[in-house]
């Protein structure tokens, strides 16, 4: 198939050019189209037919320390210099979107939860405001209070996560064992919420799973004390580096114009230097009622996408000391039998109580016919969740919006031209979780 | 902008079930829920669309497909609009207004093709292509329509709903159980 960079239709009788975002992407020529048949059969230093004997292809994955995962990059060498490059994915497709099709609404969660497994409270969280969206009910706000909480706290580890691995890619071999350590602490204030580190099923369509247990306050404050401390080693140890910026600096730009056309999101839009944080733009839950800052870059690199994170943590944790002072009273969901199970107690006194636990664990509630797409700002960019319900108690169509999946194709056009080395800095800034890539 | 010198002949003989069937983009229009909800036409598509960028709906930020073959409900589409199997569906987002809007289009089984937004929003191409791997919707101009998720050589498209999630062999290439 052949692309017509100008296409014009006269269907409606308009003979005006169609508007197209296409020149804005001035690199959209270093994406790699050749199918992976075609690759296999060109043997190992082959060169590239009809593109003289300069290029050659080069596999870096599936099983690459610095491809997160299983990502698999299929890059043209010319020497050292990557011309085109194509992201090879789906070594984790297990189709999710198919088997949430099969789940009930209140199973839901424990599909969702494992697409994005570094910030898995924003698949749930997602997940649970569509179905909110369609059963059109009103959570109560302390339930919308700790999804908050719950939500920056994920940010900070998934953030905490990033620096990791980012260190870990260039060399600050070090600062892989300090972001895993401070990251250890966030999910160990998780595992006294939900009970579990990761995949927590804890965000559901109603509200929250349990309420807040005692003592969270204290625990929670004191991570927020023990963070800023470390955030400043963290400078220490990289941001002020010569050979971090060296490393870091002006490698895979991209310019605003070419995030908007390749639909980036989150903190490689915002490097760009646009303004775009969902939290502020369209608020959900109750940002609107906490002060932060959108962190914005100007240079649209890779130290761009690194300060960005790391001063995310910070304002994250501005975010979640006005949540604890906020922290409403009251239900932490909503007490509509019909979708809320009833409290273990009252199933033993109540025939009531017994009939709608026994109806929503084996049929589930049912879910008025429409559809609805609602996006939440996850730690990588707009994570969205369409769903389409015929009425009964499982989505007849359930889709994710990961934002991974759509930041990675931007992926070719930082890389284009750049040396090999500069990749690993590349695929590390744009900080894809390969679960919610292939989903 | 709303462009109301659209191709719809014949409006009022409808179903009076809404006084004036509300327009924009030359789509029919509808809200689910608090969302709205504009219905181009599949030839209309690509105009729509730029209608929708030089209107400064500056991204599209979501490509997906819905396939109705078993739907029992009620189709939530306005009266005019004729439901096919398949349909396409894109969210846009404008960064001067804050809103989303979101276009879905009616793609019939037996011609399962629309044309490509790429060369309109470039990208839709990951999108695109994940939705013609998982539901078999072709498009049209898209630069390398080729399967994203699933292996290349697979057979079928599995989110559609006659796509059976019993006990599938799996299939990998070269191994002796696959067909």
């Amino acid at each position: 198939m052949t692309v017509t960079e100008n296409p014009t239709t006269n269907d409606d009788g308009a003979d005006r050019p169609l508007a197209s975002q296409l020149h804005l992407l001035p690199r959209r020529n270093s994406v790699l189209r050749m199918s992976e048949v075609r690759a296999a059969e060109l043997a190992d230093g082959d060169p590239i037919e009809g593109e003289g004997d300069q290029t050659m292809l080069v596999n870096m994955g599936p099983s690459h320390p610095s491809t997160h995962g299983v990502l698999r990059l299929m890059l043209e060498m010319d020497g050292e210099t990557v011309r085109r490059s194509k992201p090879v994915i789906g070594y984790l497709h297990t189709g999710m979107e198919k088997t949430g099709e099969n789940l009930t609404y209140l199973q839901g969660p424990t599909n969702v939860t494992r697409m994005d497994y570094a910030a898995p409270f924003f698949n749930e969280l997602a997940f649970s405001l569509a179905v909110e969206e369609l059963l059109q009910v009103e959570i109560p706000e302390r339930a919308t209070w700790i999804r908050m909480l719950m939500s920056e706290l994920n940010r900070i580890s998934s953030h905490l996560l990033f620096m990791a691995t980012n260190g870990m890619d260039l060399g600050a071999v070090s600062m892989m064992i300090y972001g895993w350590r401070e990251r250890e602490q966030v999910l160990r204030f998780f595992e006294m919420v939900t009970g579990l580190r990761m995949n927590h099923n804890y965000i559901r369509p109603g509200g929250v799973a349990a309420d807040l247990p005692d003592g969270w306050r204290d625990e929670v404050l004191a991570l927020m004390d023990m963070l800023p401390p470390r955030l400043e080693e963290y400078d220490t140890l990289m941001t002020g580096q010569p050979i971090w910026r060296d490393r870091l600096q002006g490698v895979g730009t991209l310019t605003p114009e070419e995030a908007i056309a390749l639909s980036a999101t989150g903190p490689i839009l915002r490097s760009t230097g646009v303004t775009w944080d969902l939290r502020r733009d369209m608020p959900y839950l109750a940002y609107d009622q906490v002060d932060f800052d959108v962190v914005v870059g100007s240079y649209g690199d890779c130290f761009d996408r690194y300060a960005i994170r790391l001063n995310e943590i910070r304002e994250s944790i501005r975010i979640v000391r006005q949540i604890v002072e906020k922290m409403p009273k009251g239900d932490y969901r909503v007490q509509d039998t019909k979708v809320t199970p009833p409290p273990r107690a009252r199933i033993d006194e109540s025939m009531e109580a017994l009939i709608h636990h026994f109806k929503i664990f084996t049929e589930g509630f049912k879910v008025p016919e429409g559809e609805a797409y609602v996006a939440v700002e996850s730690p990588r960019g707009e994570l969205g969740c369409y769903l389409v319900s015929d009425g009964s108690s499982k989505p007849y169509r359930m889709h994710f919006r990961g934002p991974s999946f759509v930041n990675l194709q931007s992926m070719s056009h930082m890389m284009a031209d750049s040396l090999l080395a500069d990749c690993v800095a590349t695929i590390s800034s744009v900080d894809p979780i390969l679960g919610e890539v292939d989903r | 902008m709303a462009d109301d010198s659209g191709s719809e002949p014949g409006e009022e003989v409808a179903t009076p079930r809404q006084p004036e069937a509300e327009m924009a983009y030359g789509c029919l229009v509808s809200y689910s829920r608090r969302q709205k909800v504009i219905h181009p036409t599949r030839d209309r598509w690509l105009r729509t669309a730029s209608d929708l960028l030089e209107d400064g709906w500056n991204m599209c930020v979501d490509v997906t497909s819905v396939d109705f073959l078993s739907y029992e409900g009620r189709r939530q589409v306005p009266a005019d609009v004729a439901t096919e199997r398949f349909e396409v569906v894109a969210s846009f987002v404008s960064y001067e207004k804050r809103e989303r809007i979101r276009a879905r289009v009616q793609v019939p089984a037996d011609d399962a093709t629309l044309d490509s937004l790429y060369s309109i929003y470039p990208g839709t191409d990951v999108l695109e292509r994940e939705v013609y791997d998982l539901m078999g919707i072709e498009f049209v101009g898209h630069p390398d329509l080729s399967r994203i998720l699933m292996p290349e050589h697979w057979e079928g498209h599995p989110l559609r709903k006659d796509f059976d999630t019993g006990a599938i062999p799996v299939q990998f290439k070269g191994s002796p159980a696959s067909r």
